[in-house]
């Protein structure tokens, strides 16, 4: 039996939206075992997001036990989950979210501004990441210089600088044309066959769940069932 | 330091904002310069009398009416008084009114018996002074302002003395020598000076004669100075021509103040200036963080705690307010040669660069912590759904 490095029990969410409250996550029970590359899918609205958010630790649950990489995210403070992030998990966004003004570097180095680590050992480690990626070339590239499978790339070596076990992916591939986007599921695919990390992407397209280990489908708050995909 | 790669590149991520932002900021800061120079020179004017063994005697009701030159023998008779010399105000100019010249008619044996020690004057020079009676000694930097040399006529128009002879405003001496201080701190004020004798101007002038402008007295012990002002002032008392007697540096304070409370004008303008500043770097800054409200939240998510989000909001700030402030006060030091043309004694104040910064910090704290506090209070998953 692999280590499991995200468990959840009884995992309840609410929000609050005025005087209403807003149930998203009723009672989830997930495990996800060290190395594995999960697809969330599900219609809008159905809690997908708001469980990426709770494994990468930028939200917290209303109750239940969060377990992720053997640490109880539920019993943290908001600062003591900006510094687990920052040495625990990667995020990949739909938009990059990269910094406009940096360049590709700049942006991948931003992790490594949280360590103390030297300027110099800031950049080579950047550079080894966009190299892996295999987008050394346009380091020095700002975003708006870059194609969207470029930018993404970046945001994936800067998910990847500071070596997290885990990334979490929001709709990685929803705004790339079908050839970057298989391009960056195959480079995630590596990421996880090759080098060991745990990946978690949500997505709608069924094309982008094939590249996981696992799908997980969810509607109203809840998993619907757990099959295994070949890859 | 490692984090001012980021903060300089979120300055220029509008190039034209920051660009009038900081412009705004560093003409407040040259005002702030130029106008607590002025300020400055005003609450500690420099005389050229420096010494806290020094009185100067004017008339006790304005400094404009004069006194007569018989106080000067009663004066003398003061126990503790060691030396007096008299003076009155020439109001000299040359060629044209804005070439203001301090030309002082002096009663050179006693002048320089004052002011022993303070004039850097050869022997020659002070000899051919002493023995031209329309002689004067002008002070080297004005000598060099307007490239007078040695030997040639000066012609100089008083604002105040006609001559006895025809009427005229305008007076002619001959340069016969120049002279320096020796205190750096007086060459300003004394850098438009030009000194002759006092003879040529009583016997020449049309009116006034016997008469003096003020009188300046060395005492020979300074902790007396209170109680041999009070002695002199009490030799006029209930005459037609009372006197006042005070500090050398008390009555250029009051010399100053002749023109009003300047300082309460230059700092309530610069007040002012401030205050505005703090309103519109303020809103630019507010504005700044609130455009990069998705950007924030990815600091964020990749670990920032709040505390950094706080720092990185006050450094770039600070990075504004301190670079514009540097621009603004290396600016206004450029600026005192020209103010020193038309106010005399204005020299920079040792306070001006640290104080200056001082304030550039102040500003920068109050303008940074709003929205860094916004910036605090950013709740991640929200602002990242913004961005979706």
């Amino acid at each position: 039996m692999s280590e499991t490095i995200v468990s959840l029990r009884n995992v309840v969410k609410h929000y609050t939206r005025g005087k209403q409250d807003v149930p998203v996550l009723d009672g989830l029970d997930l495990d996800i075992a060290k190395g594995e590359f999960v697809a969330l899918m599900g219609p809008s609205g159905s809690g997908k997001t708001t469980l990426l958010n709770l494994i990468g630790g930028l939200d917290s649950p209303t109750s239940g036990e969060l377990t992720v990489a053997g640490e109880r995210l539920d019993r943290m403070s908001s600062g003591q989950l900006a510094r687990w992030r920052a040495h625990h998990v990667g995020f990949v966004f739909q938009f990059y979210n990269l910094m406009p003004m940096l360049n590709a570097q700049r942006n991948v180095e931003l992790p490594l501004l949280l360590t103390h680590l030297s300027a110099s050992q800031r950049a080579a480690n950047a550079l080894a990441a966009l190299t892996l990626v295999g987008i050394a070339d346009r380091a020095k590239h700002k975003p708006s210089e870059l194609s969207g499978g470029q930018a993404q790339r970046v945001a994936i070596a800067r998910a990847l600088v500071a070596d997290a076990p885990l990334l979490v992916c929001d709709e990685p591939t929803g705004d790339l044309d079908r050839k970057s986007a298989d391009e960056i599921l195959h480079l995630l695919q590596i990421l996880n066959r090759e080098h060991g990390k745990t990946i978690v992407i949500v997505t709608h397209d069924p094309k982008a769940a094939e590249f996981g280990s696992r799908s997980l489908h969810m509607d109203k708050g809840a998993l619907l069932d757990a099959g295994t995909l070949a890859a | 330091m490692k984090y001012l790669p980021l903060l300089w590149a979120n300055l220029w991520r509008k190039k034209t904002r920051t660009i009038f932002t900081l412009l705004s900021v560093a003409i407040a800061f040259l005002l702030f310069g130029a106008l607590g120079t002025i300020d400055d020179t005003f609450e500690n004017p420099r005389t050229g009398l420096t010494g806290v063994d020094k009185l100067i005697t004017t008339n006790k009701f304005s400094l404009t009416l004069l006194l007569p030159f018989s106080d000067v023998q009663q004066i003398a008779t003061v126990p503790g008084v060691a030396v007096v010399t008299w003076i009155t105000w020439f109001g000299a100019y040359y060629q044209e009114s804005k070439n203001f010249v301090f030309a002082l008619p002096i009663d050179t044996p006693t002048y320089f018996d004052l002011h022993k020690d303070e004039f850097v004057v050869s022997d020659a020079e002070m000899a051919a002074f002493r023995n031209t009676r329309a002689g004067v000694l002008v002070n080297s930097a004005l000598m060099k302002k307007f490239g007078w040399h040695v030997g040639q006529k000066l012609p100089l128009h008083s604002t105040i003395w006609t001559q006895k002879s025809d009427g005229s405003l305008d007076w002619t001496f001959d340069i016969v020598g120049t002279f320096a201080v020796k205190d750096a701190t007086q060459a300003g004020q004394q850098a438009s000076t030009v000194l002759f004798h006092y003879e040529l101007f009583d016997e020449g002038r049309s009116f006034g004669k016997g008469q003096v402008g003020w009188l300046e007295e060395r005492v020979i012990d300074p902790s007396q100075s209170g109680q041999i002002a009070q002695q002199i002032d009490a030799l006029f008392a209930n005459s037609p021509n009372e006197t006042k007697t005070q500090p050398a540096k008390d009555f250029a304070m009051s010399f100053v103040k002749q023109f009003g409370d300047v300082g309460f004008v230059l700092r309530a303008i610069l007040g002012a200036v401030f205050f505005t500043l703090l309103f519109l770097t303020g809103n630019t800054m507010m504005q700044s963080v609130r455009e990069r409200t998705p950007e924030l939240a990815v600091l964020k998510t990749l670990g920032f705690s709040d505390a950094k989000v706080v720092g990185l909001v006050i450094g770039e700030s600070l990075l504004l307010c301190l670079l514009a402030a540097a621009v603004g006060l290396a600016a206004s030091y450029t600026l005192i040669p020209v103010i020193r043309s038309v106010l005399q004694g204005v020299m920079t104040p040792p306070w001006l660069m640290p104080g200056g910064l001082g304030l550039a910090v102040l500003l920068a704290l109050l303008v940074g912590t709003p929205p860094a506090l916004r910036a605090m209070r950013l709740n991640v998953v929200d602002a990242l759904m913004e961005k979706r």
